[in-house]
């Protein structure tokens, strides 16, 4: 006991009030009037002058803090385990069966754990050879990992699914490369291994990056045959329904993401369809997933019933879909073995659905109309003269007025989306931070955004202008009703089409191609797209199917080429060998 | 549709072959020349979204800025605060200034704004990237004048005047100038406003005495706030002329003298008319010699000839003995009525008239000649046209008659102006015109002689 020790705590005793300390053996600060022991032991005082404060309180929130400060030890493929299992949450919150998340997904994620050597396999990546020495600081790995439930679940089928042999405690990432990187690592980055998973470049290793997670779901969607295509789920991603930027956000309090962790998981993006589809193809392969269920002419993702949903969506005749069935047949791309995604395949390629299936409909729309900026104009007026006539008939279809209504609606919608996306907000309230020295900075120059924020935001009308919207697989809604939004669904096609015998046949008999020549070239596109070479109108169709799905113009007119090039195999092969440069193909 | 189909139905059998052929192929294959290839069809590194976007909401802004939706603006604007925490650091380096530029404007003019809004913003921008402090603080005061809050703006720039960071740049070093200099300026404002008040009291009162130092020490300060500045190259009109008042006010005639040639001389500041015209007018006030008067105006003639000091240059250099100056009398006379903003102007043409007449008396015709050769391709038009003739005639008659006079001189009697003038019988003007027709048959330039 050292009265004369204790005199520096000068705090009043929190039972009887008296400021008459002294010390225990253990150096804890005891109340001489009332014995009453605190918790707080001399060196903490010392370190912490702050006065008119309880030290008691402020003892215990120190500790705490400081582990919060410090957070878990966590390893990269956690994070985007949180990431994969909130998006999945999403598309069950959207409606896909709960399957999705629990087997197919999960199975997926695993089995990429496995591949990429993290775990589930008897030597995780690096430690060979080395002893893992964190495993006592790593005891709140079993916290984390039972909390998703993605993983708790199939544990053991999959176990015997793979045959891999399992540690005891096959728990996710539990031995991994922390020997060295323990130390330095927590300096640069908040995951134990940012820093060397950011340098890591191993041949043959499909490393996790955000964007691959939408590769992750989709392939899970396809697995289930959802009913959401690519360009689907990239839209909701656009439109926050699915977690993707800032997707950190929904890390535990206790993963402290920074330094290194930044240039893993902040995006600054929306994901882009070409890159996603090719990380699907890459995750795919390196999964070396078996084939995949069949696309069958009951799935969403067959060209027939998808071309009958993009008909009703850009307010087509609902009899153009006999065209675009008879289409798809002559090419072929309704066959199950071409839609089926077969990863082990020596192709290594997949079917872009919705990319196709509107493909397909420019396809036909060129069959009836030719669009080459003529055509189309002459054939709707006789559509107009014969409903001025025949008022009481079914009205015959007619291109002027439906481009009038589409184009209208079209660049509201452009316009709208292009506010919209101006106004984006990207920055997470959890700013991202290089180091610790610019945490203070990054928090500082959050909260002062935060502050003007909401200056400027008390400038705006209060009535709030967007409304936050459902998550839709249609984007435009036509109704008989809506003068401005005719709907021209129920219109027909007769005016276009000519008896000939027992069959109809268009009654324009000519097509010209949107590519006479492909591209050989080592570069994977097909034939390029330079806008101002082709008629008006079919840049303005292109541009409306493009900007539905989200995609370049170019990827929508090569695709349009490819199912062109099966549709007139023949003329193909025939120009090759007269190498006639004809734009028209004439057909008899 | 039979033709058709019949091409058409025939299985794609080949199909696969020909994808094969498009993706793999005979030959070597580069693995990085893929690589190379994506970046050149992408036009080098892909721009992210975010930059996008945000250069988008920059042009929105712009937009409604240009067209007044002030709400609009600020709805953008809550959304263009994010460059503030740009990962690209350049960009969230230069992000404050575009913010506080954006952001003051839309302040300005919003209804719903008030000053304590604008307050906040310049108070929040300010500590927002150390190196706009200054321009902000400026700005902010001038923000709180045009409002009328003269002590706010003080106080204000008071602050910024002791502002500190580290080294600070060269440029850094004209903003703190300029804080201080408008300081000076208000301080001078509030000088004047007392100067007014003491001209209503009697010297001997005692409240004159306080009064009057009060204003001392006023100007004192003033002087060591503007006098920084003014070192410095650049147009500094408002400050200089305020300065020099005080100078004045307090006998310090030396002092005005030195800093208005420094300021009109020195080769290092802009060229600036303003600077002649406070010289030549303390130098006139001090009554200065006639030459030294006639060199300041000297160079204003060159920079500005046009200017109505010019006038007064001209009586000058007419009563000067030298000759060069009282040809140059000449040309600045013709050189004012060079341009369109003086070809009203009655006293010049008055002035031209009478020392034509005088020039030519004296026989300096070489000088006349001189002077017209290089307008009498255009000056008849400009000047002398018929139609000219019937509008001045009609507005002014003086002024036409001067004209006319200055017409038949070098245009000799035939020319239309002066016929016009001629034709018109007027009473009172009879016996002038009768005077001028003599005056002209004998001197015109035209006619030498006859």
């Amino acid at each position: 006991m050292d009265l004369e020790e204790a005199k520096e705590f000068k705090e009043r005793c929190s039972q009887c009030a008296a400021v008459s300390w002294g010390l225990t053996d253990e150096g804890k600060y005891y109340c001489t009037s009332c014995h009453n022991v605190t918790e707080k032991s001399k060196e903490v005082i010392n370190s912490s002058v702050i006065p008119n404060t309880k030290i008691n309180t402020i003892n215990r929130g120190l500790r705490k803090k400081r582990k919060h400060e410090k957070g878990w030890d966590w390893y990269v493929c956690e994070g985007f385990q949180y990431i994969l299992y909130h998006q999945a949450e999403a598309l069950k919150n959207l409606g896909v069966g709960s399957e999705l998340k629990d087997e197919v997904l999960h199975s997926f994620w695993k089995r990429y754990l496995q591949k990429s050597k993290q775990a589930y396999c008897k030597n995780p990546v690096n430690t060979s050879g080395r002893k893992t020495k964190v495993l006592k600081d790593n005891l709140h790995c079993s916290d984390w990992a039972s909390e998703p439930e993605l993983l708790s679940g199939g544990d053991t089928d999959f176990a015997l699914e793979s045959g891999a042999e399992f540690q005891s405690d096959a728990q996710i990432p539990k031995d991994f490369p922390i020997t060295k990187a323990s130390q330095s690592a927590s300096v640069c980055s908040g995951s134990l291994d940012g820093v060397e998973y950011s340098l890591r470049k191993e041949k043959g290793i499909v490393k996790m990056t955000v964007p691959r997670t939408l590769a992750f779901c989709y392939l899970s969607l396809l697995w289930q045959r959802e009913t959401i295509t690519l360009s689907d789920l990239l839209r909701f991603v656009e439109e926050d329904h699915i977690p993707y930027i800032n997707a950190f956000e929904r890390f535990p309090e206790e993963m402290k993401l920074y330094g290194r962790d930044k240039g893993i998981f902040a995006v600054e993006s929306w994901p882009d369809y070409e890159e996603i589809y090719k990380n699907m193809i890459e995750v795919a392969t390196f999964l070396d997933l078996p084939r995949f269920p069949e696309i069958t002419e009951d799935c969403y993702l067959h060209p027939n019933i998808l071309c009958m949903k993009y008909l009703m969506e850009v307010n087509l005749p609902d009899e153009m879909h006999g065209l675009t069935c008879q289409v798809v047949k002559m090419t072929g791309i309704g066959e199950v073995d071409f839609l089926t995604f077969d990863p082990i395949a020596k192709m290594k390629k997949t079917v872009k659905y919705d990319v196709q299936a509107v493909a397909v409909i420019v396809v036909v729309l060129k069959l009836l109309f030719l669009l080459d900026d003529n055509l189309e104009w002459s054939y709707s007026d006789l559509a107009e003269t014969y409903n001025e006539e025949h008022k009481e008939d079914k009205p015959q279809f007619g291109f002027r007025k439906w481009y009038q209504v589409m184009k209208k609606t079209f660049d509201e919608k452009k316009q709208k989306w292009e506010e919209a996306r101006a106004k984006y907000s990207w920055k997470s309230g959890k700013p991202l931070y290089h180091s610790h020295i610019d945490k203070s900075v990054a928090y500082k120059r959050r909260e002062m955004v935060v502050n003007l924020q909401k200056q400027f935001s008390a400038l705006v009308d209060s009535t709030p202008v967007v409304e936050k919207k459902g998550p839709s697989s249609f984007q435009f809604n036509w109704t008989e009703e809506d003068i401005n939004r005719p709907c021209f669904h129920e219109h027909t096609l007769q005016g276009l089409l000519v008896k000939k015998g027992q069959s109809l046949k268009t009654k324009n008999s000519l097509y010209w191609l949107s590519t006479q020549k492909f591209c050989k070239s080592y570069c994977k596109h097909v034939t390029t797209y330079e806008e101002s070479n082709f008629s008006l109108s079919y840049q303005f169709i292109l541009n409306i199917f493009s900007f539905l799905l989200r995609i370049k113009t170019s990827i929508l007119h090569e695709e349009v080429s490819l199912i062109e090039k099966k549709l007139f195999k023949k003329k193909y092969s025939e120009s090759k060998k007269n190498s006639s440069r004809s734009k028209k193909i004439r057909r008899h | 549709m039979s033709d058709f189909s019949e091409q058409l139905t025939k299985p794609v059998t080949e199909d696969e072959q020909v994808e094969t052929s498009v993706s793999s192929g005979t030959g070597m294959h580069f693995p990085w020349l893929q690589k190379q290839l994506e970046t050149v069809v992408t036009g080098g590194k892909k721009k992210k979204d975010f930059a996008q976007t945000t250069s988008a909401c920059l042009e929105f802004i712009q937009e409604a800025l240009l067209r007044h939706q002030w709400q609009r603006a600020a709805e953008y604007m809550h959304s263009y605060l994010q460059t503030l925490e740009d990962s690209d650091s350049y960009k969230r380096q230069t992000a404050p200034e575009v913010i506080w530029k954006l952001g003051s404007e839309i302040l300005f003019y919003h209804p719903k704004s008030n000053v304590e809004t604008f307050n906040t913003f310049a108070d929040r921008m300010k500590n927002i990237g150390v190196l706009n402090y200054l321009k902000i603080s400026l700005q902010h005061a001038l923000y709180l004048l045009h409002h009328g809050m003269f002590e706010d703006a003080d106080r204000n720039l008071s602050q910024a005047e002791t502002w500190r960071y580290g080294e600070k740049s060269s440029s850094q070093e004209v903003l703190i100038n300029l804080v201080q200099a408008y300081k000076g300026l208000l301080q001078y404002y509030t000088w004047s406003k007392k100067k007014m008040e003491l001209s209503e009291f009697d010297e001997d009162d005692y409240a004159y005495t306080s009064k009057s130092q009060n204003m001392l020490s006023q100007s004192c300060k003033t002087s060591v706030n503007i006098c920084a500045l003014i070192k410095v190259p650049g147009v500094w009109d408002p400050f200089v002329k305020s300065y020099v008042e005080m100078l004045e006010f307090y006998g310090d005639q030396d002092g005005a003298r030195n800093v208005l040639t420094n300021y009109a001389y020195d080769e290092k500041f802009p060229s600036n008319p303003n600077a002649h015209i406070y010289l030549y007018d303390f130098l006139k006030r001090e009554k200065a010699p006639r030459a030294k008067l006639i060199s300041v105006l000297k160079i204003l003639h060159e920079i500005v000839p046009s200017h109505k000091l010019m006038l007064e240059f001209h009586m000058l250099l007419r009563k000067s003995e030298k000759e060069e100056h009282r040809k140059l009398g000449l040309g600045v006379l013709f050189g004012v009525l060079d341009f369109a903003g003086c070809t009203k102007n009655k006293t010049a043409w008055r002035y031209l008239a009478k020392y034509l007449k005088l020039m030519l008396m004296e026989s300096h015709t070489v000088w006349v000649q001189e002077e017209w050769n290089s307008r009498k391709n255009w000056w008849p038009a400009f000047h002398f046209s018929s139609f000219w003739a019937k509008t001045d005639w009609k507005e002014d008659t003086a002024l036409a008659f001067e004209k006319a006079y200055v017409a038949g001189i070098l245009l000799g009697k035939g020319c239309r102006y002066f016929r016009y003038i001629l034709k018109q019988d007027h009473q009172i003007l009879k016996k002038k015109i009768k005077r001028m027709k003599k005056s002209v048959k004998k001197y015109s330039i035209v006619n030498p002689g006859v």
